[in-house]
């Protein structure tokens, strides 16, 4: 009985059909041009007082300039494993950089639910963060990514992810992370100093709604983590550098809604995410000498961004986005703290942001931003004006 | 120990009867599809349709809803030739679930199964969102989707060779019910041969290859791109000509451009269901076909 069943079945496995369409570029190799002009109205140094910025923190340039150009080529390695490539192009100071922003593994075929991810990934950390930049509403991230993450956490190591077969949607996943790039630094623990853990839990209310809840965990062994360097006259450049224990929680949630589920002529996007982290260890004023000024460091520094993005009519879209952030530091030493840029000055960082944008078809899109933004004591208006093209076969997008 | 053998059988024996018996979790990516796997399943199959008529299958969110859906689904239907490359590659991607991917025998794409129209030259962006493998709206035509059906039933079978005799008896019921409306469908619709048709998109062509309608333009400037009032203008002089017998639309379509075009030009909008539930009484593929042709003749001078 058991031996004619498995026979049947497995001649039936071997006669299902049948040719499979093909891909018209395989791998597919996709392109995103993305080009800015931006006004300032403040021309100070941008600082965010109370965090120690590390990665593309940053405004980004005045005037016209390249965004973040990027050129990925994907593809199913086999019937087992699934790869991706994502470099960036972006010229730093005039030197044109390739950074590679992705380049990981992933497998399809291991059944219950189950992938794995290895390579260079964007982590699971939040919701916006594995996102590319070219799929954000706004031109910029919000503040508390580039408060504790320097834009964005990418980082090399593996990824486990679970789908329960649940009638609600529940995935469960981990990261075990090198810890090398920022806000890790220093690959400690031999090069397995940072981790993460997440759930997402999410479905549909009626035809019409659609929602995702995460929460997600991540800690790291810091080991001189470095952020911005600045010189006195007539001495050494000073590095704030840090190591210690670093750890960040955050909670985010996404609902969507479009008139019974046709999103095509308008639909509706809240979205909103709270991080906050703690931190623990010291830092130093690196200068280079045998014993640089230093501190103990008890840092906890949190913020939040609500934002919703309107398509009132097929082509545009508007958009509200408010951030809050605030840190709260203490050390041993109060001046190195502050020369650290971790004294927040008794400043709350806030920015209210407005977006609109308009796109002929879904691969081309133009959007004018305005900022203002409280990120530190003295306020700054900042109008952006931004193209972002799509070349090439358009992957599909994550909730 | 002998004992044990036989009772480890046993389990096994049991385990296989009871997933025998259990119906097959299908996924479908859009009503039809949803509606011609209930038809030839029965009772063996629960089907979840992901899109509905009001909703754009080429435009769907990979919600989370869909991804749990697809997480335990034993078989997709969806049409393919890239209509659903917006959404179903990432569904695939996040469930983890290989039985469904593609290649595999729980991935089925109607396009696959028949001869497809509208296969580009060339591709090129500026010509708009054109599908390298053809046009994906393949169930309007009744005859092709008679073919799908029998590969659909076949795939069914296959999935689940116990029940392998209960599908072909309902495909061969089906079979014949088809026959016979295709013969009344074909009598019925004789005035609309050689008719002229404005469209919104260029979902129609399997249908109008059924019944030989010709395309006098579509409202969208390109396939994909958004209506703009523009081309109303331009399409309005250009019909003048010729005037076409009706400008359609579906229920998943904005009424508004066909209602404006028809408006300035007195040629009559009709909105057509396109699949199943797009209309009142579009309960299944047949009245599907039923109600687009009552439709279409009632415009008829």
């Amino acid at each position: 009985m058991f031996l004619r069943l498995s026979l049947a079945s497995a001649v039936s496995l071997a006669l299902t059909t049948n040719a499979i369409a093909v891909d018209s570029f395989n791998p597919e190799i996709s392109l995103i041009l993305d080009g800015r002009y931006s006004a300032f109205d403040n021309e100070s140094e941008y600082e965010l007082p109370g965090f120690m910025l590390g990665g593309e923190a940053g405004r980004g340039e005045e005037g016209l300039h390249l965004g973040h150009n990027e050129l990925a080529i994907s593809a199913n390695v086999d019937d087992l494993f699934y790869g991706k490539l994502t470099t960036a192009i972006a010229d730093h100071e005039g030197e044109t950089e390739v950074e590679l922003e992705e380049a990981f593994i992933e497998t399809q075929a291991l059944g219950n639910g189950l992938s794995i991810r290895a390579g260079r990934f964007f982590s699971a950390i939040g919701y916006l963060n594995q996102q590319h930049g070219h799929a954000w509403d706004f031109v910029d991230a919000p503040l508390i990514y580039r408060g504790l993450f320097g834009e964005q956490l990418i980082d090399d190591g593996v990824q486990i992810g679970w789908v329960a077969p649940t009638d609600i949607y529940l995935q469960v996943g981990g990261e075990l992370l090198r810890g090398e790039r920022f806000p890790a630094g220093g690959a400690s623990n031999d090069g397995k100093g940072a981790s993460t853990l997440f759930a997402k839990i999410g479905g549909d209310i009626g035809v019409s709604h659609a929602w995702q809840l995460g929460l997600s965990h991540w800690r790291a062994d810091v080991e001189n983590r470095t952020s911005g360097g600045h010189a006195h006259e007539g001495e050494a450049e000073e590095v704030p550098t840090f190591s210690g224990d670093s750890r960040v929680s955050g909670i985010d949630f996404v609902w969507k809604w479009a008139p019974r589920g046709n999103a095509s002529e308008r639909n509706f996007k809240l979205q909103g995410e709270y991080f906050i982290r703690d931190e623990d260890g010291d830092v130093i004023m690196d200068d280079g000498s045998a014993s640089p000024e230093a501190t103990t460091y008890d840092g906890e520094q949190k913020g939040w961004y609500l934002q919703a993005v309107y398509q009132f009519m097929p082509r545009w879209r508007v958009g509200l986005r408010y951030d809050w952030l605030e840190a709260d530091n203490k050390g041993s030493d109060e001046e190195v703290l502050a020369e650290a840029g971790l004294d927040d000055e008794g400043h709350t960082p806030e920015r209210v942001t407005l977006m609109a944008d308009y796109s002929h078809s879904e691969y081309s899109r133009l959007r004018l931003q305005y900022a203002k933004d409280d990120s530190y004591e003295e306020s700054d208006d900042i109008l952006t004006l931004q193209f972002v093209m799509s070349l090439g076969p358009h992957g599909a997008h994550k909730f | 120990m002998r004992l044990n053998y036989r009772i480890i059988l046993l389990v096994l024996a049991m385990g296989l009867t009871k997933s025998s018996l259990a119906a097959l979790n299908v996924f479908a990516c859009e009503p039809e599809w949803a509606s011609l796997a209930e038809t030839l399943g029965g009772d063996r199959v629960k089907v979840v349709s992901a899109t509905t008529a009001y909703q754009d299958p080429h435009r769907i969110e990979a919600r989370p809803s869909l991804i749990a859906k697809v997480r335990r689904a034993d078989l997709l239907v969806c049409s393919g030739a890239e209509l659903e490359i917006g959404w179903l590659p990432m569904l695939q991607r996040q469930a983890g679930n290989p039985k469904v991917l593609r290649g595999q025998p729980g991935y089925f794409e109607a396009a696959d199964q028949i001869e497809r129209l509208g296969i580009p030259d060339s591709l090129d962006r500026s010509m708009g969102d054109i599908h390298a493998s053809g046009n994906p709206h393949v169930h309007l035509d009744p005859r092709r989707l008679s073919t799908i059906a029998t590969a659909l039933s076949d795939r069914l079978a296959n999935l689940d060779p116990t029940n392998a005799d209960y599908y072909r008896k309902r495909h061969d019921e089906f079979s014949q019910s088809w026959e016979e409306a295709l013969q009344r469908w074909k009598t019925r619709a004789l005035p609309l041969v050689g008719a002229r048709l404005v469209v919104h998109h260029q979902d129609w062509e399997y249908f109008f290859d059924w019944l030989g309608i010709i395309r006098a333009g579509s409202l969208e400037p390109k396939p994909g791109l958004p209506v703009s009032s523009g081309h109303i203008v331009k399409l309005k002089k250009r019909l003048q000509q010729e005037p076409p017998l009706a400008i359609i639309y579906t229920a998943y379509q904005s009424p508004r451009a066909a209602k404006r075009l028809s408006q300035i030009t007195g040629i009559p909008a009709v909105e057509l269901p396109y699949t199943v539930g797009g209309a009142e009484g579009v309960v299944d593929l047949f009245t599907l076909f039923d109600e687009t042709l009552k439709r279409l003749l009632e415009v008829i001078p």
